[in-house]
């Protein structure tokens, strides 16, 4: 290896998206992990609130989380790249009404005792780094009893991290970033 | 890649993944900043539940973007070029282990040269730029390197409190390879007398840390009767080592 393993090189910071930052992170088609038509597709809407639990309309939610069958097409997946070229990634603006929507597809479980889950990122003014944190599924209860995130956490809290059924193929997951309610966060 | 992968289905246990390294603290700001009053109805009351990395952490969107011709080149999006200092700005995405990340999306977003945005909820009284958008995005090479051609943007004023100014900065965000190494940050430029008086700038802890968020003056990749450029590395969280990682050494 060439490559200088001694000199570990120091972090870049990091800083709040701001108000502005549409400009540069808007993708029509962010929201859509699969196609709406795909087969076995699910959509995952919420809302994001701040302290006083006034809508959020300048934030953004960001998802990344494995396929159908548990896998991730990436070649650091111990298990080995999937090879299906599924993106896996979901980005969404909140709108007026503080409200993401994020098509996608529910992922299959990784078959490391963790409950299938999508990890969440959400960016804002005011948020001077992300917050990170995670969906999981209402119909998965024997799973997320047993999942290590989940089952350490006081069942009230927990309960922040399981969308809600809304409908035969929607899914409701809102984030409270303080406050009464406030959605567990991960430090990742 | 390591080539010695386990030849039978293999399901790694937590303990068998390399994770990423934690950032050390005052790398990155506290979410709970008071000078930057926003922080004070978004930032989470409670302390945040750390989380071991698994599979779904340790890997992350390989994304190269939908790239339009000239994403690139922010003073190339018009009828005409955009008012202002022409300037290159061009780094490298590494991770702290010192190894470029390839292929991968640098976004960015900035003022026009006055300091005013291309956006509706910007209300500063300072002219729109008809050529400029202010929205950027390029994939690193197969080294990591990048590089995109803009306008050097204004200090802006904004309401956080009295007579308060951003210094010029670019925002950047990028990917890395694993969901960890998710990075949102600003670019700023070297020597702005604002930075005493920025709650943002500041909010990071770090003395050194802060200088690594301004660029430096690039004389060599400037160009003659063209263009005055400046460098910006990014550096994302790098590896931890494991047996995982290193089988048989
Ligand atoms: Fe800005």
């Amino acid at each position: 290896m060439s490559e200088s393993a001694q000199s570990e090189l120091a972090l870049t910071p990091s800083q709040t998206v701001g108000p502005y930052l549409s400009l540069g992170l808007t993708w029509p088609t962010g929201h859509l992990v699969v196609p709406e038509d795909a087969p076995g597709a699910i959509t995952i809407t919420g809302v994001v609130r701040d302290g006083t639990g006034a809508v959020v309309p300048d934030g953004m939610v960001e998802t990344w989380q494995a396929d159908a069958e548990g896998r991730f097409d990436h070649a650091d997946d111990p298990r080995g790249a999937s090879g299906s070229g599924f993106h896996g990634f979901g980005r969404a603006s909140t709108d007026a009404e503080g409200r993401y929507r994020i098509v996608t597809v529910k992922p299959g479980a990784l078959g490391d005792g963790q409950a299938p889950h999508i990890d969440v990122s959400v960016f804002a003014r005011g948020l001077l780094d992300r917050v990170v944190s995670r969906i999981y599924f209402p119909d998965e209860v024997e799973a997320n009893a047993t999942d290590p995130l989940l089952s350490g956490l006081p069942p009230e809290r927990a309960a922040t991290l399981v969308a809600e059924r809304v409908g035969p193929a929607e899914l409701r997951w809102d984030v409270r970033l303080r406050g009464e309610g406030e959605t567990v966060f991960l430090a990742v | 890649m390591t080539p010695s992968k386990p030849a039978t289905i293999h399901q790694p246990s937590s303990a068998e993944i390399a994770g990423y390294l934690r950032p050390p603290p005052g790398t990155h700001p506290p979410l709970d900043s008071p000078p930057y009053k926003s922080t004070g109805l978004r930032a989470p009351s409670q302390a945040p539940v750390v989380l071991r990395h698994r599979l779904t952490e340790i890997t992350g969107p390989l994304l190269t973007g939908e790239i339009g011709p000239n994403d690139h080149d922010l003073t190339r999006q018009h009828a005409a070029p955009p008012i202002g200092e022409r300037i290159i700005v061009s780094g490298r995405v590494l991770d702290s282990d010192g190894r470029g990340i390839p292929d991968t999306l640098v976004e960015v977003w900035q003022a026009n040269a006055c300091g005013r945005y291309a956006h509706s909820v910007d209300t500063y009284d300072a002219p729109l730029d008809p050529n400029f958008s202010g929205g950027g995005r390029v994939v690193t090479d197969s080294a990591g390197n990048y590089s995109f051609t803009t306008i050097k943007p204004g200090p802006y004023p904004w309401g956080n409190h009295h007579n308060a100014w951003r210094p010029s900065h670019i925002h950047f965000s990028v990917f890395g390879r694993s969901f960890t190494q998710r990075l949102v940050t600003q670019m700023y430029f070297p020597g702005d007398p604002l930075f005493p008086y920025d709650p943002i700038f500041n909010s990071v802890p770090d003395e050194k840390a802060r200088q690594r968020m301004i660029s430096s003056f690039d004389m060599e990749n400037s160009v003659s009767d063209w263009a005055l450029a400046y460098r910006f590395d990014i550096v994302l969280r790098g590896r931890e080592q494991t047996p995982f990682e290193e089988p048989h050494e």
